[in-house]
């Protein structure tokens, strides 16, 4: 049995099992390993995607149940106000959970383009860090609402 | 790929390629030049360190980029001498090689402290690189990288730019010194220009000219905050982990080791797993299996699957058996006694005794381990985040029956290290599985249950204090520190055998601490205990520092004295250096100012890997919970290449040190770890995690690492906060055990 699935705007087939996690459907289907796994249960972020423009846990989502287009790290392209703003901030060291992030960031920014602290630390305390980059990942946040990142 | 795909090991060069090596190992006084590993297929290999072709400038920065920026600060000290645009290089981690053996690793030889080294003990160890060299030691650890390199990598970029202007004075029959070089050129007296490109080839048959190293004040790299070489990688999904490796016909293997540890498998029956879609395979890995599929989440399922029937673990069933074993280590005579200054054995009236222990820690990187492996025709290929290349090739060789020369390894970017990579389990299983599967390219990710049940932990350990003040100081000050040795640990496993002599690791961070105390004695005592414990960020100093710190912090209440203050009295004396640090963390903490109520702060600070380090911590009520709401940090490594990544590392070790120190714990029932996943062993996140602040002083004589030294204070930091703010004295951690801190 074939599923069809829209990611980053390109319609794949694949013929993986419809419990299989989005996660490793994108990863090891797919090959698009920008995404990437950290703990399977939901609990590190270091999985997150956007499905309709929503951020979810890729780990928690089986394949059948894939309800929109997805969108991942790739997909952004590179050249967004939030990344931009992640360089500019140097915010990753190891990087590992980063496309995590990002992706959760820009879920944050589209639905409030000026977060407070407050917000971000709501927002964002699903996505662990082991190399502990948050002050310039809150930084960078606020430097990329300022620049428009959420309009 | 990009040019290094390409690399293989070869023999001995002749002539000026390892020449160009001997430039960077002139400094050490070591004749022999070092085998240059690169043989690039096109464009020229200058010396170990630069490679030169049509598409540019490759350097190779040959430590393990694990987060701490080493591959920017590396590069940027042989971009700082061959004139080369930042933004245009290319870094690579390059090949397991004894080229690239880590001199500064042997700076922790000696069995004195740090900070009291005299000039002719750094002679000392700068002249024991050349051990480091004979046993081409390529290892990432210690926080020694950048002191390691600091001198060659510039030689290595100033040898290769002189060889450079060398072939182009002879092609413009001009005079030597004419010719300046700049952004990837030589540039002529008429201003014409050559590319480096059109002249490296030619160059790497030259011998190389003597060359001195240009003086700090005409440095355009270092010392300033530069943009990262993987930055941009990181931030599109680009960079590539060791499980992110396309291959033609990739399987999905992951394992499932038997989780009592040192246990075995008595049986197991694969046909459950078999069962399932997408499962190929499952392999007997002695005491476990591995499953290999079609995509990893139907091996994870099929490793499940499997029906195993383990063999118990030979551990204390539980944690008062792991503290007992850890306990009678008292009992016998000390391994080491690095400081023992005047008299400990009579303690006067009003002394203060205290037990401390600390628990098992996991790494917990971001990654789970993971690698991939290929074997085709008699040859394997290895890609794996790792801190020490050539032992994973040799392990790998032991795993897979194939000998050294057959595998490749390529060290891929890592997840987090914190140490943990340094151990070769997870190639020798890539391996291993990879063999069987020959012709069959494999990528190996384990569950994040299996790594946090196959780690290997930094050690539980536990510390019984004496001390005693008179007339406002520190009079005695007795600690005795038992816990099972990760130094013999460690060395079993690469060597086959434990040193024996005085552990220094075991005592570090306490033994070697700048304070002028007059009664002063460390005694190390290593406990019979074999739980698989290994280099965790920091090492001994992430259990010693506690103890010091905290029990400073009992003497200077004894006294009655400010924190701060009392700190300072003790360490001005033995240290301008570190009572700098303090001062300054006094300045920016605002610790002579009084908080309001509900507010209180802790300080603490400890030398180590080279660096004084210095932390305030704040504390603010909420409710019934504690906010770790401010955190200040003062450290002096000396010279400072680069200040963006050096504050980058310290905000990192802090928030390293306080996630163990809040909820860090790692417990063993029937010697199975009972954490499985971050539910059970989480670490602070955006919402827990204080705001920073860093001062970064360069006054230190001699450079320290940066990578480590924010750990051990940040951890009695807070637990002194905790007692400034409510009165109790933690004396074992976790802290969430005696305070609500939300997490």
């Amino acid at each position: 049995m074939s599923i069809s699935l829209t990611v980053n705007t390109t319609l794949y087939q694949t013929d993986a099992a419809p419990e299989t996690p989005l996660l490793w459907v994108l990863r090891d289907e797919l090959g698009l390993t920008g995404t990437k796994f950290g703990c399977g249960v939901a609990a590190c972020g270091a999985c997150t995607v956007h499905i309709d423009g929503q951020a979810v846990r890729s780990c928690q989502v089986q394949l059948g149940d894939v309800w929109g287009a997805v969108t991942t790290i790739e997909g952004l392209g590179g050249q967004t106000a939030l990344q931009a703003a992640w360089e500019r901030h140097q915010v990753a060291q190891c990087g590992y959970c980063q496309s995590g992030q990002i992706m959760q960031a820009a879920d944050l920014l589209a639905n409030n383009p000026t977060p407070t602290d407050d917000d971000i630390d709501a927002a964002m305390g699903g996505n662990l860090c082991r190399c502990g980059t948050y002050s310039a990942i809150r930084a960078a946040i606020h430097d990329a609402a300022k620049a428009g990142a959420g309009q | 790929m990009s040019t290094l795909g390409k690399i293989t090991r070869r023999g001995l060069l002749l002539g000026a390629v390892a020449v160009a090596g001997g430039a960077a190992f002139g400094i050490y006084q070591v004749q022999k030049p070092v085998e240059n590993p690169l043989s690039p297929d096109q464009g020229a290999t200058l010396n170990p360190y630069v490679i030169i072709d049509r598409s540019g400038v490759t350097i190779i920065a040959p430590r393990a980029e694990m987060g701490q920026g080493v591959h920017t600060t590396l590069a940027a000290l042989v971009a700082e001498e061959l004139d080369v645009d930042w933004t245009s290089i290319r870094v690579e981690h390059g090949p397991p090689s004894s080229a690239y053996y880590n001199a500064a690793l042997m700076h922790g030889a000696l069995p004195v402290a740090d900070y009291a080294m005299k000039d002719w003990q750094h002679s000392v160890v700068g002249g024991l690189g050349a051990v480091a060299k004979l046993l081409g030691l390529q290892v990432t650890g210690g926080s020694t990288s950048t002191v390691d390199a600091y001198e060659k990598m510039r030689y290595a970029g100033a040898g290769a730019r002189e060889a450079l202007k060398a072939v182009a004075a002879d092609r413009l029959g001009v005079a030597l010194a004419s010719l300046r070089t700049e952004s990837g050129f030589v540039i002529a007296p008429d201003n014409s220009r050559i590319s480096y490109a059109d002249l490296a080839e030619e160059a790497a048959t030259r011998p190389v000219p003597d060359v001195t190293l240009r003086p700090q004040s005409e440095w355009k790299l270092l010392g300033r905050a530069l943009p990262r070489s993987d930055m941009r990688a990181k931030i599109t999904g680009q960079a590539q982990y060791a499980t992110d490796i396309a291959l033609p016909g990739l399987k999905f293997a992951t394992v499932r080791i038997c989780p009592y540890l040192g246990g075995g498998m008595a049986r197991f029956d694969p046909a459950p797993a078999l069962a399932l879609p997408g499962v190929e395979q499952v392999i007997d890995m002695g005491n476990g299996v591995a499953v290999v599929a079609r995509n990893t989440w139907a091996a994870m399922e099929g490793a499940r699957a499997v029906d195993v029937q383990w063999t118990p673990s030979p551990l204390p069933a539980d944690m008062d058996g792991m503290f007992a074993a850890i306990e009678a280590a008292f009992d016998a005579e000390p391994n080491s006694t690095l400081r023992d200054d005047g008299d400990v054995a009579t303690l006067p009236e009003g002394a203060i005794r205290a037990d401390y222990r600390v628990p098992f820690l996991a790494h917990s990187t971001m990654e789970p381990q993971g690698a991939t492996a290929w074997l085709q025709d008699g040859r394997m290929t290895i890609w794996a985040g790792n801190q020490a290349p050539r032992l994973c090739v040799q392990k790998a060789a032991e795993a897979s029956g194939l000998t050294e020369d057959a595998i490749t390894l390529h060290t891929a970017f890592m997840g987090g290290g914190f140490g943990r990579r340094a151990e070769t389990d997870t190639v020798a299983q890539v391996a291993r599985i990879a063999a069987e599967m020959s012709g069959t390219p494999i990528r190996l990710t384990w569950s994040r249950e299996e790594d946090m049940g196959h780690d290997f932990y930094r050690p539980a350990a536990m510390a019984r204090m004496q001390g005693a003040v008179a007339d406002g100081r520190i009079s005695h000050f007795n600690a005795a520190i038992a816990a099972p040795s990760v130094t013999r640990a460690s060395m079993k496993r690469i060597m086959g055998r434990a040193p024996g002599g005085a552990d220094k690791g075991h005592v570090e961070g306490a033994f070697d601490q700048p304070y002028a105390i007059p009664n002063y004695r460390v005694a190390g005592h290593l406990a019979d205990l074999d739980v698989p414990i290994g280099f965790w960020r920091s090492v001994g100093a992430s259990f010693n520092g506690f103890f010091h710190e905290s029990f400073v912090d009992e003497l200077a209440h004894a006294a009655g004295a400010d924190p701060l203050a009392f700190r300072l009295a003790h360490v001005a004396p033995e240290s301008a250096v570190a009572a700098r640090v303090l001062e300054r963390v006094r300045e920016i903490s605002g610790w002579d100012t009084p908080l309001p109520e509900g507010r209180a702060r802790g300080i603490a600070m400890t030398w180590s890997f080279g660096t004084p380090t210095a932390v305030v911590i704040e504390l603010a009520r909420q409710g019934d919970r504690i906010r770790i709401d401010r955190a200040f940090m003062a450290c002096d490594p000396g010279l400072v290449l680069d200040p963006g990544i050096v504050r980058a590392q310290m905000e990192s070790g802090l928030i390293y040190g306080l996630s163990a120190a809040v909820m860090g714990e790692i417990t063993f029932t029937e010697g199975r770890a009972d954490q499985a996943n971050f539910p059970d062993y989480d670490a602070l996140r955006m919402f827990n995690t204080p705001r920073i602040e860093v001062a970064i002083l360069n006054t230190n004589p001699h450079m320290g690492g940066v990578g480590e030294p924010g750990t051990p204070p940040a951890i009695p930091a807070l637990a002194n906060a905790l007692f400034a703010l409510t009165g109790t004295r933690a004396r074992s951690l976790p802290l969430r055990d005696v305070a609500d801190f939300g997490v």
